[in-house]
Formats: C-alpha cells, sequence, structure tokens
C-alpha cells in the first residue's frame, strides 16, 4: 500500500482516458500527457496507458507500507527518506526502489505537469472503462476526487520489474503550436486571425485540467459569438464574446456554444498540458497532412524513447534479467 | 442548406445539417449518427450527436479521414425515423428506437426556487406554469455540459426567457431548469444560470449501468409530471435504495 501522508496541491489518478462515453455528456478525461505516462509505467514495467498520479507544480510526500518499485516523468526535486531519517535524492526518469516504511517526498516539480507510476499499478475500480479522475462529476480516482492526506492507496502485486532507466529526458519542443483552422473560422475576422497566428499569447491564471484562458490581441467576431452548440474536443480553441481564446484540455465539456477559431493538432496537445501561467504560446497554420506526419513523429519518438531505456547500472540483476526471460535465447544455450 | 464537413482538428470531423435548432434537422442528426453505426468502422472513439451535428472523433492513424467523410456525407441521406413510427427495434444495428419517457417533477417551494419569478416575468400563474410544461411533448435534442444532461426543448414561445443575469453558483443536483426555449434537468449540483421550477426524484446518470449510463437519449420525447412533496420523499428514497428500475419511467 501508499499511504498519502500530505498532498499540498489538488493531484488526480489519470490513465488513457474516458473515451466511447462524450455522446453522454461525458468528457475524455485522461493524462494530458500520454506519452510521459506512457514512459512512466515502462519504466515501472506497467502496459503504458496503466493509472498514474498526474501532478501539477507541487507533489505529495506518500509512504510505502511494504517495498515497492516506483517511477516519476518529470523534473520532479524528489528526496526518499528512510526509517531512520537518512534522506537520498531520488532521480527523475528511472526506477526508484522503495522499502518498506521510505517515505518519498515528491517535491516541487519545474515545469507543469509530471507522472508518478507505481509498479503493478493502483488497484482503483474503472468507472465507464476508466480510472481517470473526473472531479465535477465524481468520477474515477479516489471516490471522483484529487488526492488527499490520509489516503491509502492499494498497489498490484507481482515480481520487482527489472530497474531501468531513461538516458536522455524527452524533450517538449518550443516552437509554434500547430493548428488546423477552426470549424467557425469565419466566424472571425481576417484581422482576428492574423493576429491569432502572428501574435504571442500569455497564459492567464484561469488554467486547469479543463482548459487555458489565454491574454493577447482580442479577436473579433465578425457575426456575434454564439453558435448553436455543437462538439468540441482538447485542443479546440474557443473564443468567447470578450475576444480572449480558451484551448480545451482533457476535462473539457463534450459541447460548446463558443466559435472555434482553431484547433491544436494531436501532436501538440500534449505541450499544452504543461503549460503554466505567464508562459507565452504562439500558433502556426498546418495543413491536415502535416498533422498526420506530426502525429505519425510522436508515436516514432516515443517508441524510441521507451526503446531507448537501460537497465540500471547499480541495480543490474542478471538473474531477474532470467527470470523475466527478457534476454531471448540465453536460456535456451543452456540446453 | 446541404450537410457539410468541418474540421475539429485532425482528430475529429463534424457533420453540420444547418444553422437553427430544429426538431427535423437534430432528427437527420440522429438518423446519421445510426447509419454510421451501422457501418461499423474501425478507429472510432467517440460519436457525438449535438442540436444540427454529429461529431465524430476518430484516430486519423487507423482510419483515413477523407473515407470517413465520405461516409458521412452518405450517411447524411439516411431516412429519418419518426418518433410516431418508432416500433420496439427496427432491426438496424447501432439503431435503438426513442423511447418515451414520463418524469415525476415537484414544482416549487425549496424545489424551484424560481417559480414565482417565472410565473410573474410571463404573466400566467404558478399553476399555468406547471401545466404548460407538463402538457409539451419535449424533444431530447442532446446530451452535453455535464454527464447525463438532457437539453430538452422546445418550450412554447411565452415561457421564453433569458437566462439569469448572475448564475448561481450552486443548483442543487435532479433541478429541472428553464431558459430561453430549452429545458434541462441537472444530474450533479453545478454552477447554473437557468430558472429553477422544480426538482425530479429520477437518477439520470447511474455509472453502474454501464450499457445505458445516461437515462435519456437524443431523439426520446419526454413529459413532465406534477407529484407532490410526500410523493417525491417516497420516489426519492425509492431511487436511492435502487428500489425502482429506469423502465419504471417510460410512459405507459
Amino acid at each position: 500500500m501508499i499511504e498519502i501522508l500530505d498532498a499540498p496541491l489538488p493531484a488526480t489518478f489519470q490513465d488513457g482516458g474516458r473515451a466511447g462515453y462524450r455522446h453522454l455528456g461525458v468528457p475524455l478525461s485522461g493524462a494530458l500527457d500520454g506519452g510521459w505516462l506512457a514512459i512512466a509505467n515502462a519504466l515501472v514495467g506497467n502496459p503504458p496507458a496503466t493509472v498514474a498520479l498526474e501532478i501539477r507544480l507541487r507533489g505529495p510526500r506518500l509512504r510505502a507500507t511494504r517495498p515497492l518499485t516506483l517511477a516519476l516523468a518529470g523534473e520532479f526535486s524528489a528526496r526518499i527518506e528512510d526509517a531512520a531519517g537518512q534522506s537520498r535524492a531520488a532521480g527523475n526518469w528511472r526506477s526508484l526502489a522503495l522499502a518498506e516504511n521510505e517515505i518519498l517526498d515528491t517535491g516541487f516539480l519545474k515545469g507543469g505537469i509530471g507522472y508518478l507510476a507505481v509498479h503493478g499499478g493502483f488497484d482503483l475500480p474503472a468507472v465507464l472503462g476508466s480510472r481517470s479522475t473526473y472531479a465535477r462529476a465524481g468520477l474515477g480516482g479516489i471516490e471522483g476526487r484529487a488526492i488527499k492526506s490520509g489516503d491509502c492507496l492499494k498497489v498490484g502485486a507481482g515480481a520487482p520489474p527489472i530497474p531501468l532507466r531513461l538516458p536522455q529526458a524527452p524533450r517538449l519542443a518550443n516552437d509554434p503550436l500547430r493548428v488546423i483552422a477552426g470549424p467557425q473560422r469565419d466566424y472571425f475576422t481576417d484581422a482576428a486571425w492574423a493576429a491569432f497566428i502572428t501574435t504571442e499569447f500569455t497564459v492567464s491564471r484561469e488554467a486547469d485540467r479543463m482548459g487555458l484562458r489565454l491574454d493577447g490581441p482580442r479577436l473579433d467576431h465578425t457575426r456575434g459569438s454564439d453558435i448553436i452548440s455543437d462538439a468540441v474536443t482538447p485542443g479546440a480553441i474557443q473564443v468567447p464574446g470578450d475576444g480572449r481564446p480558451i484551448v480545451l484540455l482533457a476535462d473539457c465539456q463534450t459541447v460548446g456554444g463558443y466559435p472555434k477559431i482553431a484547433t491544436v493538432i494531436g501532436a501538440d496537445l500534449p505541450r499544452l498540458g504543461h503549460a503554466l501561467p505567464g508562459q507565452t504560446l504562439r500558433f502556426v497554420e498546418v495543413s491536415l497532412e502535416q498533422a498526420l506526419a506530426a502525429r505519425r513523429e510522436a508515436a516514432a519518438i516515443l517508441a524510441e524513447c521507451i526503446a531507448s531505456m537501460v537497465p540500471e547500472r547499480a541495480g543490474f540483476d542478471l538473474d531477474a534479467l532470467y527470470a523475466a526471460n527478457l534476454i531471448d535465447g540465453v536460456i535456451d544455450a543452456q540446453h | 442548406m446541404t450537410p457539410r464537413l468541418l474540421a475539429l482538428g485532425d482528430g475529429a470531423l463534424t457533420l453540420e445539417f444547418g444553422d437553427r435548432i430544429d426538431p427535423a434537422l437534430n432528427a437527420q442528426v440522429i438518423a446519421a449518427r445510426d447509419a454510421l453505426a451501422a457501418l461499423r468502422l474501425d478507429g472510432i472513439s467517440d460519436v457525438v450527436p449535438a442540436w444540427r451535428s454529429l461529431t465524430v472523433h476518430f484516430d486519423p492513424l487507423h482510419l483515413d479521414r477523407q473515407r470517413l467523410g465520405e461516409h458521412l456525407l452518405r450517411c447524411a441521406q439516411a431516412e429519418t425515423q419518426e418518433l410516431a413510427l418508432a416500433g420496439p427495434r427496427s432491426g438496424i444495428p447501432g439503431r435503438q428506437s426513442p423511447t418515451r419517457w414520463q418524469i415525476p417533477v415537484v414544482f416549487g417551494d425549496e424545489f424551484g426556487p424560481d417559480l414565482a419569478a417565472v410565473a410573474q416575468a410571463t404573466g400566467r400563474s404558478e399553476s399555468q406554469i406547471i401545466e404548460a410544461i407538463c402538457a409539451t411533448e419535449l424533444r431530447v435534442f442532446l446530451i452535453g455540459f455535464l454527464p447525463g444532461f438532457p437539453y430538452l426543448g422546445e418550450l412554447p414561445d411565452w415561457l421564453r426567457l433569458p437566462r439569469l443575469a448572475t448564475p448561481r453558483a450552486a443548483v442543487p443536483a435532479n433541478s429541472l431548469a428553464i431558459a430561453d426555449a430549452q429545458a434541462a434537468i441537472y444530474p450533479w449540483q453545478s454552477p447554473g444560470g437557468w430558472h429553477l421550477l422544480g426538482r425530479t426524484p429520477v437518477r439520470l446518470f447511474d455509472v453502474d449501468k454501464v450499457g445505458r449510463p445516461a437515462l435519456l437519449a437524443p431523439g426520446d420525447a419526454v413529459r413532465f409530471r406534477p407529484i407532490a412533496r410526500d410523493e417525491f420523499e417516497r420516489l426519492a428514497a425509492a431511487v436511492a435504495a435502487r428500489e425502482i428500475e429506469p423502465a419504471a419511467w417510460q410512459a405507459q
């Protein structure tokens, strides 16, 4: 089990999301950066979309009630405290072995979000096919809410995985976010469109898992700021009557009544999840063909990243490798 | 207006039938949804019908956008199914016959704190408001905003009021509310700017019903039935104890 000792900021459990229920008003939810979720899980030997804790800015302190293997994907400043009160740094992007009663303080995050995965996964009930937390309707996670101190989480069992590390942390691109012109592009003046794709926008304080409100030039409508509500999706950029765009994220509602000037492409969506208030963003228009190529490229980069993981030198354990039958052919050669 | 396709990013495509709230357009949306479901295409994660459009969320690495678009334009020609003609099952895969529901509601007092103001704003009595709401068969145009939240329409012209100037921070769960030509029931406590007329004991969203967690579906017909406070309390207790199946709310 894992006991949450302290949770200074809301952190929620997220997996690959609750697809298939949007026609019933149930948001997609799921990890804001599915790639980093997959990396955290790969480091502890889990399938890529296994539920993990999504952490923003300041993570929780937690205690292992039995030996566990964890991993942090993100720029954490984590430390592990043993039963004798001795503290050691806990690295990012690698498997971390926690002995019984050791305490992990995940600390502050440099950057927007990060993931804490545990070998075997967190034992949470699936709600409509997903363990992702959607707090507004109390779905998923622990009782549909963020974690709090005192929570005790069961963890899947199994032999400890081979300790792995990622030689090079994944890089978040800093290029302009690529967008497809929106379904209501014609609701905006050409001046608004020009401003949208040439000017810098700043993420305001109104930023959460539902979306980011941006500050920047006012984007004027040509014919009113209301449409008959239609479907929206994470990445869609709505512009209400005040001319300030809102970029929707994983927990966005399923339909919306504001015109959508553009939609951030799937390949760049994870980067939005890391955006923090005060950060500046730029947009650039691409074609659907370019968006498709970008998706392929992002998938290839993630696969390459996961394939690049190597066993920890210190914890290199040949017996474990044999036991896990990872070294194909070696066992046969003994016969 | 002929149906047209709109790109909602690289992972979603919207088929738009028109630019107004109209039961005929909404029926076309539902028919297109059913026709699409019958094709059983791979690579689709969600199909979302709205007032006058159908949006398909898909994985462009597994389903070619061009091909999906062609299918959608063909589905747009599907014949609409009139509620009055709907049999128990049409036999077409994916097609669900619309259901008629009768939803009990306790009006006024603490359950519907805006009933008196709505009566005043429309120049009618409270009982005339209740009568009018319950006499109208409302269509479920779409489910959205919150899990299981139905947008119902359309209200008589004289009952159409703008939203509250200041939305409430917390609308109690199960409130029946109206705004403009629409009515809705809030399945969850939530902020909201609609006029609250009453409350229902009916559970509109139940995660334990994995096959059909939302009670209502687009295309369904809803009629409200006024009940007294004691009946509301009795039904609410029975719903909480799971003694009433959802089918009990279907119109006889």
